[in-house]
């Protein structure tokens, strides 16, 4: 996993509750073995006026002129501000893949689906929650302000306005580390093989029919 | 004083790190199913890291979500999806995992093919890259989807690093009227609760109309736990449940059996268990429900209207609905039964069982689809579902009504295969979701039972079930 580090970034309002898995990167993208290049087809549906297939050249696809992310003031937004229930639907981690992707480290959001909530963490993408007053008044001043970049500090659990205001949001001290790290879970979790092996000697003997 | 779920989750813990009960535990994974979209990146993993899968005999795998419904004899034809069903192939044979192929009888979708082979057991952890594993909690399982990077992580240490949910219950007491089902009552949940009522817990589905529901309805009520926001659902262990695995191919046997029985009939919540948060719903007040809009919680009854935004003051809500209407072509206070579907889909993990068909061709007996429809379409859970279903004639029930008579698979569920509505076609769906271009780019989606998905294409529009049979 990548390590997260704290950053400045642009922030993207997209203005919109329950955001499903399908409308960040729609199903025919799935097809692909790979882990990585879905940054191009990112809300593919929302962002391209025409239908997006695999195998397309994104470049020379017409863009949505009203779809927020295609708007030049979001150009290069690292932190996408989103509404509740953001990433609900299916378990494709292709979602935050794509997010990833496109430029996105950080998403902010009042609410999140526990799966894809789960699924950032793991190649270090940031799901924040804040509370939805919170949300809503960062909405105002995103929209409202040219070029508007949130601190994000993932040590003090901070994110900070230009004004100077911070927000603490909380996050699991075991995820914490794993991101400031870039820690490798499979590793981490294979330091246990011995505990494994003798729940799953007791597991056997007590539910054989499990093994077999 | 322990839930359902405080067992399942206390029977599985390896090891807890910290102290604190919200911690992070490692829990042990007894079954893990796998299928081509969400496997191929994490077998990669798997490999580049070199490690081997941890235990073998816990997997199984089918290809479901890519495969087409016709023509399977000439392969399939589009090479990206041909290549992702081929790399699902080559994966499970260089690391020797069982896995039913395209042509194999035992094919079909994922959620379907576990339990029916027995390979779904009771008190089992199972895990899936797929949000619809909830389903298997219909059998007292602890079952829940996971990303791609989780199912590397299982496949190399079978275990999960995963957090408590809170626990809520669920119940509903009373009988179910003529021609309601275990969608509605999913629907009608999800419809009280919302799309992120169930954010962070494990619901348990509990009083006397759950337990006298069929495993089949059980299931398709675990399978909508996640589109009420949970990652898992589950119903506890009682005749119904032991009945159904009896004599499955990977069920257990002899004196095996009658232990594993024993063991299977503690998986219950004690009495006195205490839930965080209980939901309490009369199945008589439920009727047959119509999604109107393009997340599950958009639904009301097929003998209401469309909402009017006009009247939500929630200014978030109100967008939403709008933005719903707008996609969805409809305007507000408009009957439910004026909605005229362009097509018919009668399948999913949701509602592709034998039970589901045999309902929707009791409507559609002796009838025929409306000349509107352009297109309807059955499409089994597996084929063995089709088998059965074959056997007690009803294929020739839909075909007679002008319903295709598909291979098993996902399908127009989310259409990664040829089946998909077109950019403003309408869908009557026995699925379970209706998001924005789900069947399709530009699709609509009212999701529905297989009884009420059968009575709109006879009626050309929906249609209240219990009126026409
Ligand atoms: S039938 Fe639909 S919901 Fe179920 S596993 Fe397939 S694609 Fe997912």
């Amino acid at each position: 996993m990548e390590k997260f580090y704290s950053c400045k970034g642009l922030v993207a309002p997209l203005d919109r509750a329950n955001v499903d898995t399908d409308a960040i990167i729609p199903k025919q993208f799935l097809k692909s073995i790979k882990r990585s290049g879905f940054g191009p087809n990112l809300f593919d549906e929302w962002r391209y006026l025409d239908h997006g297939e695999p195998g397309m050249d994104s470049a020379q696809r017409k863009l949505n002129p009203e779809f927020i992310l295609n708007l030049p003031r979001y150009r290069g937004a690292q932190i996408l501000l989103a509404r509740a229930n953001f990433g609900c639907g299916s378990s494709r981690e292709h979602a935050p893949w794509a997010l990833q992707d496109y430029g996105f480290r950080v998403i902010i959001a009042p609410s999140f689906a526990d799966i894809f909530f789960n699924n950032c963490f793991k190649i270090g993408l940031l799901p924040i929650v804040l509370d939805a007053n919170n949300v809503d008044r960062l909405f105002r001043e995103v929209l409202a302000t040219e070029g508007y970049r949130l601190v994000v500090n993932l040590e003090e659990q901070s994110v900070t306005t230009p004004s100077g205001e911070s927000f603490f949001f909380d996050i699991d001290p075991f995820r914490k580390h794993s991101l400031l790290n870039g820690l490798d879970e499979i590793g981490l979790t294979l330091q246990h093989a011995d505990r494994i092996k003798a729940f799953e000697a007791r597991h056997r003997a007590a539910q054989p029919w499990l093994f077999t | 004083m322990q839930t359902l779920y405080d067992k399942l989750w206390q029977s599985h813990v390896v090891h807890q790190e910290s102290d604190k009960p919200d911690g992070m535990a490692l829990v042990y994974i007894d079954r893990h199913l796998v299928h081509e979209v969400t496997s191929p990146q994490a077998f990669e993993g798997l490999k580049l890291a070199g490690r081997a899968p941890w235990r073998r005999d816990s997997i199984l795998a089918v290809a479901d979500h890519n495969v087409p419904t016709t023509g399977r004899s000439h392969g399939i034809s589009d090479p990206v999806s041909r290549l992702q069903v081929e790399t699902l192939d080559q994966n499970c044979e260089e690391l020797d995992i069982t896995e039913f192929k395209m042509n194999d009888l035992r094919q079909g979708i994922v959620h379907v093919i576990g339990p029916e082979q027995g390979a779904t057991l009771p008190g089992m952890t199972v895990v899936c890259g797929d949000s619809h594993t909830s389903t298997h909690g219909a059998f007292a399982c602890l079952a829940f989807g996971i990303g791609t990077s989780e199912v590397e992580h299982v496949l190399a240490t079978q275990c999960l690093l995963i957090k408590k949910a809170k626990s809520m219950q669920v119940v509903v007491e009373g009988e179910l009227g003529h021609g309601i089902t275990a969608k509605d009552i999913a629907l009608a949940i999800i419809g009280k609760i919302g799309t992120a009522g169930g954010t962070g817990y494990a619901i348990e589905f509990a009083g006397g109309t759950i337990r006298a529901l069929s495993m089949e309805g059980r299931m398709t009520l675990c399978n909508m736990a996640i589109e009420a926001g949970a990652r898992a659902g589950m119903i506890a262990v009682d005749n119904i449940t032991i009945e159904y695995i009896k004599g499955r191919p990977f069920a257990p046997r002899g004196d095996q059996w009658e232990n594993a029985v024993a063991y299977w009939r503690t998986l219950k919540s004690d009495p006195d268990a205490i839930f965080d948060r209980v939901v309490i719903l009369d199945a008589a007040q439920i009727k047959p429900q119509v999604t109107w809009g393009t997340s599950p919680e958009m639904v009301t009854t097929v003998d209401g209207k469309v909402p009017d935004p006009s009247q939500i003051t929630d200014v978030v809500k109100r967008h939403d609905m709008e933005h719903a209407l707008e996609y969805m072509g409809l305007v507000p206070n408009m009957p439910i039964t004026d909605i005229c579907p362009d097509k018919i889909f009668i399948g999913s993990c949701t509602n592709s069982r034998i039970e589901d068909l045999r309902a929707a061709a009791d409507v559609l007996k002796g009838k025929h689809i409306a000349a509107n429809i352009k297109l309807a379409l059955v499409v089994p859970g597996s084929g063995l579902v089709k088998h059965q279903a074959e056997q007690e004639g009803l294929d020739k029930i839909f075909r007679e009504a002008g319903f295709e008579w598909r291979e098993p698979g996902c399908s127009m569920c989310l259409a990664m295969n040829d089946d998909r509505l077109s950019s403003g076609e309408r869908c009557a769906s026995t699925s379970n979701r209706n998001f924005e271009g789900r069947q399709g780019p530009g699709g609509r989606t009212h999701l529905v039972s297989p009884a009420m998905a059968a009575a709109a294409a006879v009626a050309g529009h929906f249609v209240d079930v219990r009126e026409i049979y």
